[in-house]
């Protein structure tokens, strides 16, 4: 309990930063659900200061309301009670200063991946001409490795393809928010390394704010500046935050040999696995 | 594919294809052949020993008139007295009348009703229970309501085809997955961009699925039209006329150009679809 009230004494200080507000600021959110059995809280009293550029991962068991929680930056649905803030803005629905890798990708089959990243510069920017538009395009699907394959469709691609197109969609709209939801889940362990260390070099370039959902505690150590760990649900709630210090730029091999990374893992795991174990017969 | 006569100039590479396409092919021609011929001689076996008063598919060669009508499809000696191509060409002439105009307000309702959940539970009774009512009971009613035989005649198609594609695309717009819509929220995709990227791509399948079984609907329903709407061209009235004098051998001579317009009608949607469809969807 004392850690949680560090935490929280960090995040006010956060907020008292220079620019006298935060950039995105989650204050006291609950999210209700009606369910036939009666108001279902999913999250309650969750509080979240997040500075411009930072990255942040999210962890929880499943079902602890992450996605919910995320879906309230996105804009796809608004808190019970509470306010979610961009800029000092509440946020009422979705847009493309939000970017959203989706989990299952989202990409239209029947356009090849040049022409999904296109159609979102093309309804981001209708006014640039197209020669720049392209231009955006190719960049940031050369900028994922996938040059090459711009005009493959979707189904030809493999998981880990099609996830640097979600990316690289995603990141040619330049938004101030980049928001993934568990975006490495379903790939193997070799594509997923080589992805999180694109990912962290693209963001490392160009400084937009991530939050990320993910079960690999090893990937938040390695991508985030904090790690948000959620309690079980119902009525969850951020139970820690934790302070991720490894200098940037990140080298895998050198976090993992330096003993402050096991500490933290252990940390972590302790929280997930003891303090707030999944109860399956619940 | 294999067979370009351009490129495959000598003989013998001809007779070496020809080869293997009797290898490939063989049974695939020679199966449904002998089961064509085997319901022929069965149907002539049970007309000549006088189990059925139904002549035998012989006398469409024996009986004079039918072998004039079998032998000329393209005769026309003005009004009702005309070759069976004429006859089969005026009915299709109807059909496509019908079912374009069946197409149109189908796919169109189709959308608006799939797009909204409103309109949809108001209109969907109706629906419903409008599709269940045969062509034939439509017939009377469009009589009535249109006056003119041939709009009537037309009517009857529209309204036998306007079902399955109406209810096709309402299912097609419905099933259109929610990432795929959130991609659009996110981005803020103009409406018609939406319309033509996302909706109409994605609901396409279902289309076209409706597109076929109407083909079908309307061409069965055409003859059903004609049969009871006296003195107008067509096979439909050919049919009827043969019977009212007697022609026996003729209704089975028309009943043969039926079922292989139909066929065709069909094998050309079939067609259409592959060709339109991207293989990648479904």
């Amino acid at each position: 309990m004392q850690m949680l009230k560090q935490v929280e004494a960090k995040s006010v200080a956060i907020s008292q930063q220079p620019q006298g507000r935060s950039f995105l600021e989650i204050a006291n959110v609950s999210k209700v659900y009606p369910t036939p059995k009666g108001p279902y809280p999913v999250l309650q009293g969750v509080n979240l200061s997040i500075k411009q550029g930072e990255f942040i991962c999210l962890i929880g068991h499943s079902g602890c309301g992450k996605t919910t929680l995320l879906n309230m930056v996105s804009g796809f649905n608004q808190p019970s009670q509470g306010s979610v803030q961009l800029r000092g803005k509440p946020i009422l629905k979705p847009g493309p200063d939000r970017m959203v890798v989706f989990q299952g990708y989202a990409l239209l089959p029947w356009l090849t991946a040049f022409e999904n990243v296109y159609l979102a510069v093309d309804s981001v920017h209708p006014k640039k001409l197209e020669a720049e538009k392209r231009a955006i395009v190719r960049e940031h699907l050369a900028m994922v490795g996938l040059a090459d394959a711009a005009d493959k469709k979707p189904p030809q691609l493999s998981g880990g393809m099609k996830q640097r197109v979600a990316i690289a969609r995603a990141l040619a709209i330049r938004p101030e928010v980049l928001i993934l939801d568990e975006p490495f889940g379903a790939l193997d362990a070799i594509t997923k390394e080589e992805l999180q260390e694109e990912l962290l070099k693209i963001w490392n370039d160009h400084r937009c704010t991530v939050l990320m959902i993910t079960h690999d505690i090893d990937e938040a150590l390695f991508l985030a500046d904090r790690l948000v760990m959620m309690t079980n649900g119902p009525a969850a709630t951020i139970g820690e935050v934790m302070e991720i210090p490894f200098p940037r730029p990140r080298d895998r091999t050198q976090i993992m040999e330096d003993p402050e990374y096991y500490d933290l893992r252990n940390h972590a795991l302790d929280f997930l696995y003891n303090r707030f174990a999944h109860d399956d017969t619940e | 594919m294999v067979a370009n006569p351009g490129t495959r100039p000598t003989g013998s590479n001809f007779a070496d294809f020809a080869r293997t396409f009797w290898k490939k092919q063989g049974q695939n021609i020679m199966l449904p052949l002998i089961g064509v011929l085997v319901f022929l001689v069965v149907w002539q076996l049970l007309s000549s020993t006088g189990l059925t008063r139904l002549p035998g598919p012989l006398s469409l060669v024996t009986e004079q008139r039918t072998r004039e009508l079998l032998l000329y499809p393209f005769y026309d000696l003005g009004g009702l007295d005309k070759g069976l191509f004429w006859q089969t060409m005026y009915s299709l002439g109807r059909v496509a009348k019908g079912y374009t105009a069946a197409a149109v307000v189908g796919i169109g309702l189709g959308i608006l009703v799939g797009t909204n959940q409103t309109i949809n539970k108001a209109v969907d009774p109706i629906f419903q229970f409008l599709r269940m009512i045969a062509p034939l009971a439509w017939v009377p009613i469009s009589l009535i309501a249109l006056q003119n035989v041939q709009q009537a005649a037309i009517f009857v198609i529209f309204i036998t085809a306007v079902w399955p594609i109406l209810i096709n695309t309402t299912v097609g717009v419905q099933q259109i997955p929610q990432d795929y819509k959130n991609v659009a929220r996110v981005l803020q995709i103009s409406p018609r961009k939406y319309f033509f990227k996302v909706l109409i791509p994605s609901a396409l399948p279902y289309i076209f699925t409706g597109l076929r079984i109407a083909i079908g609907l309307a061409w069965l329903a055409i003859i059903a039209a004609e049969i009871v709407m006296s003195g107008v061209i067509g096979i439909g009235f050919f049919i009827w006329n043969a019977y009212q004098n007697n022609y026996v051998s003729e209704v089975i001579l028309a009943v043969f150009y039926i079922g292989a317009v139909g066929l065709l009608l069909d094998r050309a949607m079939a067609y259409l679809q592959r060709m339109i469809l991207p293989e990648e969807q479904r």
